[in-house]
């Protein structure tokens, strides 16, 4: 149990430092590295709660997929930070509006009474042991209770897929492509011409 | 109470070591193998100076390069510049952890093993792309933009050739999958998809026909242009204990883990973890004839292999055999 409770927090205040480190981090690079840093906490989080198949996901999704390509573009930018923080005072309201309707948000979340039950039960969270698997849970309950609410999360992304693609779609004419299919059926009959040169002409 | 606790930590550091030392041993003899195997396809004699048949040749390459002078380019990242090396040679040791070398042999039987492999592997980029940033140099940088997208790429097969064996299986868990091949190896009935993911696993550890994030005759050497000695070896060292990760997952999936060809008498008392072995190293000889054998991918070429090609039939195939499975009621509980 003490071993459980000190990874738990071992997790959780690198997740939440890192977390500090994305906003203010100086270079844009490594902000992205201190919030892959935290997504991977956050994925040690929920395997230390029982659920491994979500921490895999979120693993294989956001810091295996979604970050790579997130570096990929800050790495390629260049990003002038001076310049961006000259507009901070501008932003402050704004930015504090948002920080102070989220806390608002937040303890309204403690307070109720839903979540009352948990906030006083002083033992700390167990893992769920069942004999289920997790990913045959989800499974069990994605293709079922929540199967068209799943198809229409997966017409959204197609959605968006054709989408980025159209916006980034371009015909330029003049293009020369390599057409592998007319290059492997190439031979001799078709690549050599045998032409008659006669002398003191050219073709 | 607490001697429970340290008892249970020395175990599983035991465990560990037991785990990582023949691997890195493995890794040596692999680069050895490997040298000696070119050599012969190029009708040359490779390593032989150092102990019997040049066997220690390895040992000595290490060794000259761990105690040379660890350059630190003056205008690189040098925090990042150091920890990149270190990440890559730590994920690449890391998935050994769900790795079943025999029934039981295993440091952790998790539920979501071969998840959990997929996801240590598609980490892997991260060294590549944080050793080719802090460099601050242009071909380390071209060779980690090229690793991002390709690695990325060849991952989308390499799930749904997974998702597949998955659907025959039933469970992410690795030692069933081994054990659900007990009448044929999925390398059989899923033939295409074996040879997709022998493929992908190429691209995916960067070695050739597409080790274009290191193509030495463009890039000097990618993504490792700036670096020497110690954080030298550990790329090194990173690339070819993920050769061995792959090579074992491939065996895994497709060819039965620790089971024998046939279950029959004299195949059947070889321990398992022998079985294991010996397919592993038959995966890295494909590696290795594969290297000696086809040119480099042109990196447009690449690309079209990784997005029409297998990116199509695998996902076709994914279909294909569910409905199958449906069809003949054949979906596992």
């Amino acid at each position: 149990m003490v071993l459980y409770s000190l990874t738990f927090y071992l997790f959780s205040s690198i997740a939440v430092l890192s977390a500090l480190m994305v906003i203010s981090a100086k270079n844009p690079v490594h902000s992205v590295l201190f919030l892959i840093l935290s997504f991977v906490n956050a994925s040690g989080l929920f395997v230390l709660l029982g659920a491994e198949f979500l921490a895999m996901i979120l693993v294989v999704v956001y810091v295996g997929a979604v970050a790579v390509l997130f570096l990929f573009v800050v790495m390629m930018l260049d990003i002038n930070f001076v310049k961006l923080r000259e507009g901070f005072l501008q932003y402050l309201p704004f930015g504090a509006l948002l920080g102070i309707v989220l806390v608002i948000e937040l303890g309204i979340l403690f307070l109720t009474d839903r979540s009352s039950n948990i906030y006083n039960n002083q033992t700390p969270l167990q893992p769920i042991v069942s004999e289920v698997e997790n990913t045959k849970m989800i499974g069990q309950i994605l293709y079922t209770e929540y199967f068209y609410l799943f198809q229409i999360c997966g017409i959204i992304l197609l959605v968006a897929m054709i989408g980025s693609i159209t916006l980034t779609l371009r015909d330029k004419g003049g293009v020369k492509r390599q057409n592998i299919d007319s290059q492997n059926t190439v031979d001799a009959s078709t690549a050599i011409e045998k032409k008659k040169v006669k002398i003191g002409e050219g073709i | 109470m607490n001697y429970d606790i340290l008892i249970t930590g020395l175990i599983i550091v035991a465990q560990i070591l037991a785990v990582v030392v023949p691997v890195l041993i493995s890794v040596a003899f692999l680069v050895y193998a490997e040298r000696k195997v070119l050599a012969l396809i190029q009708l040359r004699r490779g390593p032989n100076i150092v102990g019997p048949f040049g066997i220690l040749q390895s040992f000595a390459d290490a060794l000259k390069l761990i105690t040379k002078e660890n350059i630190i380019p003056s205008g690189s990242n040098k925090i990042v510049f150091i920890l990149a090396p270190i990440i890559t040679m730590v994920l690449s040791l890391a998935g050994w952890a769900v790795i079943p070398f025999s029934p039981g042999w295993v440091v952790s039987d998790i539920n979501v093993g071969i998840m959990y492999l997929f996801a240590v592997s598609s980490l892997g980029v991260y060294g590549i792309i944080m050793a080719g940033w802090a460099s601050n140099s242009q071909y380390p940088f071209l060779g980690a933009l090229r690793s991002a997208a390709q690695m990325v790429s060849y991952e989308v097969s390499i799930g749904f050739v997974i998702i597949t064996v998955l659907l025959c299986v039933g469970s992410l868990n690795l030692s069933k999958i081994v054990l659900a091949q007990q009448t044929v190896w999925f390398a059989i009935p899923l033939l295409p998809m074996f040879i997709i993911f022998f493929i992908s696993a190429l691209a995916e550890t960067n070695r050739l026909p597409f080790d274009l994030p290191e193509d030495e005759s463009t890039l000097v050497a990618g993504f490792f242009t700036e670096y020497s000695s110690a954080s030298f070896v550990l790329f090194f060292l990173g690339e070819y204990a993920s050769m061995i990760l792959m090579s074992s997952m491939t065996v895994i999936l497709f060819l039965g883990g620790w089971l024998p060809p046939f279950d029959v008498y004299p195949l059947n008392v070889v321990p398992g973890v022998i079985w294991f072995t010996v397919k592993v190293i038959f995966i890295l000889f494909l590696f290795i004839w594969v290297r000696g054998t086809f040119p480099r991918y042109r990196y447009d070429q690449l690309m079209r292999l990784g997005w029409k090609v297998f990116l199509p039939f695998s996902l076709f195939w994914v279909v294909a055999t569910s409905g199958f499975l449906v069809y003949f009621d054949m979906l596992p509980n």
